[in-house]
């Protein structure tokens, strides 16, 4: 293999290009990336950058050594694969590689019908994020659509620069899926106790405007809320549309193997935008976690280089979040059934540490604000993966 | 020079954190102690906090690990090495030396 174009520039497609040559690869590295940025992180694109207080320079991926040993090509986007032809057709002309690697993460999803409202937003990019701090001025009043990590996140920071702020969610039970019933619940009082209105099982039936301009939500019941501003954190669709034609299977993402091979060996596919079946349970996941895209990168580009599946991907299943001050980590894979054990604390207060039990074993650990303790449960309770079911 | 702790209080496995304006964190790992800011350079977790394994500390907060023998990450998120301070043992008592900062490799 001599020259590898790797599509996307973020967190999955940066950690990638280091990997080659961390993996001892030396032809042509090639990283194409829509965004005219140099490549970024997100997650302070909800806490401290959306704050004000965390600069655009410490968003940074890429460092000089690691640019300079690539051909970065920003503001480019990958228009269609042609695998039978080794290449890749971008905005701008055409590419021959000889390998692959498709990070091209996902796109926020956005209410129906909502597209040019000034007011409202998403938040997926770093445009985004400039965007919405924007409109966080003092007096605003904020509904959050979505309580998910980024609904909460962008949350507190709201309410950290004093503004009122009303988030709304369809479940009953903010992220209980990812949580579980009684670990979701306490995360939901955070919101209460930092003076976020919280609102369950409250469906959007539309937006109100004057103008071009959001005014407020009105609920499925027909209750009306005045809003300034409007986010919506609803989730994100993976961004394959480029792949039609490519004759890679798509669905909710692009399929892998448990190696994070596609179809064809010499395409790999990682980060959020990468649905690989799990080795042990043959089960198709995708993640959109930081962690996933970066530990990822390094077993996909060892399979691409040796043109086979030589490792496979297992998943810590790590995620932290930070609201009000106080940092959620999660780890593991944990289901609604599973027992919730408190190792530290309760679900009351500022700082505790459970793990979630199945069949007599540890399947997860979650902590508020106690990574001493999370750290080393998850080092020696999650050590071995759990038995699979 | 700075107080840690008692050579007790610092069983191998174990860290302290030395608080201040720059917090230092110092390390047992099986028996070599080490000295290194306590805070990570990616943001600002506890290093003290952090995993050890041989002679490296996991964040805990994104795992980027540090050698501590040089303050240099070894991995991401992080890229900026942490300080290393030398540490010191007299009659069961740490001691780091804080005002003469080495730099990191
Ligand atoms: C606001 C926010 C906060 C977050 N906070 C956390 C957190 O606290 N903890 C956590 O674990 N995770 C967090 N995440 C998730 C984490 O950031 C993602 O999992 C990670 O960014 C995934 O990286 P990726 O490279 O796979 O995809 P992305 O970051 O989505 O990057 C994909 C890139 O590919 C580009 N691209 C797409 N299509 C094309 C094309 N056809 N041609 C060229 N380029 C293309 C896109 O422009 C984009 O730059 C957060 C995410 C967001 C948005
Ligand atoms: S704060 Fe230490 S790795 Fe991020």
């Amino acid at each position: 293999m001599k020259s590898v174009a790797i599509i996307g520039a973020s967190l999955a497609g940066a950690r990638a290009a280091q990997e080659l040559r961390a993996q001892g690869f030396d032809g042509r590295v090639v990283l194409v990336g829509e965004e005219p940025h140099q490549p970024y992180d997100r997650p302070p694109l909800s806490k401290a950058f959306l704050a004000g207080t965390a600069e655009r320079e410490s968003l940074d991926l890429l460092d000089a050594d690691d640019t300079a040993s690539l051909e970065l090509r920003l503001g480019t986007r990958a228009e269609r694969l042609d695998p039978a032809a080794g290449r890749v057709v971008l905005s701008d002309g055409e590419l021959a590689v000889d390998g692959v690697v498709l990070a091209t993460g996902g796109r926020a999803r956005t209410l129906p019908g909502t597209e040019g409202i000034a007011g409202v937003h998403v938040l997926r990019t770093l445009e985004d994020s400039l965007a919405l701090r924007e409109e966080l001025v003092p007096g605003a009043r904020i509904v959050i659509v979505g309580a998910g990590f980024i609904g909460a996140e962008v949350a507190s920071t709201a309410r950290s620069l004093g503004l009122d702020v009303t988030v709304l969610e369809a479940l009953e039970t903010p992220l209980a899926r990812v949580l579980g019933p009684r670990l979701a619940q306490a995360c939901a009082a955070l919101h209460a106790r930092h003076g976020t209105t919280l609102r369950c099982g409250a469906a959007v039936e539309t937006l109100l405007t004057t103008g071009a301009r959001v005014t407020g939500v009105r609920l499925s019941g027909g209750e009306e809320l005045p809003a300034d501003v409007v986010v919506v954190g609803i989730g994100m669709v993976p961004a394959t549309d480029w792949l039609a034609g490519s004759g890679l299977d798509v669905g909710n993402g692009v399929h892998t193997s448990s190696g994070l091979v596609t179809g064809l060996p010499n395409v790999v596919a990682v980060g959020d935008v990468a649905a690989y079946r799990h080795a042990e349970t043959g089960a198709r996941h995708r993640h959109e976690h930081w962690t996933n895209a970066s530990e990822q990168a390094p077993v996909a580009v060892a399979n691409l280089l040796a043109g086979h599946v030589t490792r496979h991907y297992a998943p810590s299943g790590y995620v932290w979040s930070d609201q009000y001050s106080g940092t959620l980590q999660l780890a593991g894979h944990p289901e609604p059934g599973d027992e919730v054990v408190f190792v530290e604390g309760t679900a009351e207060d500022g700082a505790f540490v459970a793990t979630y039990q199945r069949d007599g074993a540890t399947v997860g650990v979650f902590a508020l604000n106690s990574a001493k303790q999370f750290t080393r449960l998850r080092r020696q309770a999650l050590r071995r993966p759990a038995p699979v079911v | 020079m700075q107080r840690a702790c008692t050579v007790d209080e610092l069983p191998p496995g174990e860290s302290v954190r030395i608080a201040g304006a720059e917090p230092i964190a110092v390390f047992n790992a099986d028996g070599e102690l080490y000295a290194i800011d306590d805070t990570c350079s990616h943001q600002d977790a506890s290093l003290s906090e952090g995993w050890l394994e041989g002679c490296f500390v996991e964040c805990p907060l994104h795992a980027a690990l540090f050698d501590l023998r040089t303050g240099m990450p070894s991995c991401l998120p992080a890229k900026k090495p942490v300080r290393t301070y030398s540490v010191l043992v007299d009659e069961g008592v740490v001691y780091v030396q804080s005002d003469a900062r080495e730099n990191a490799a």
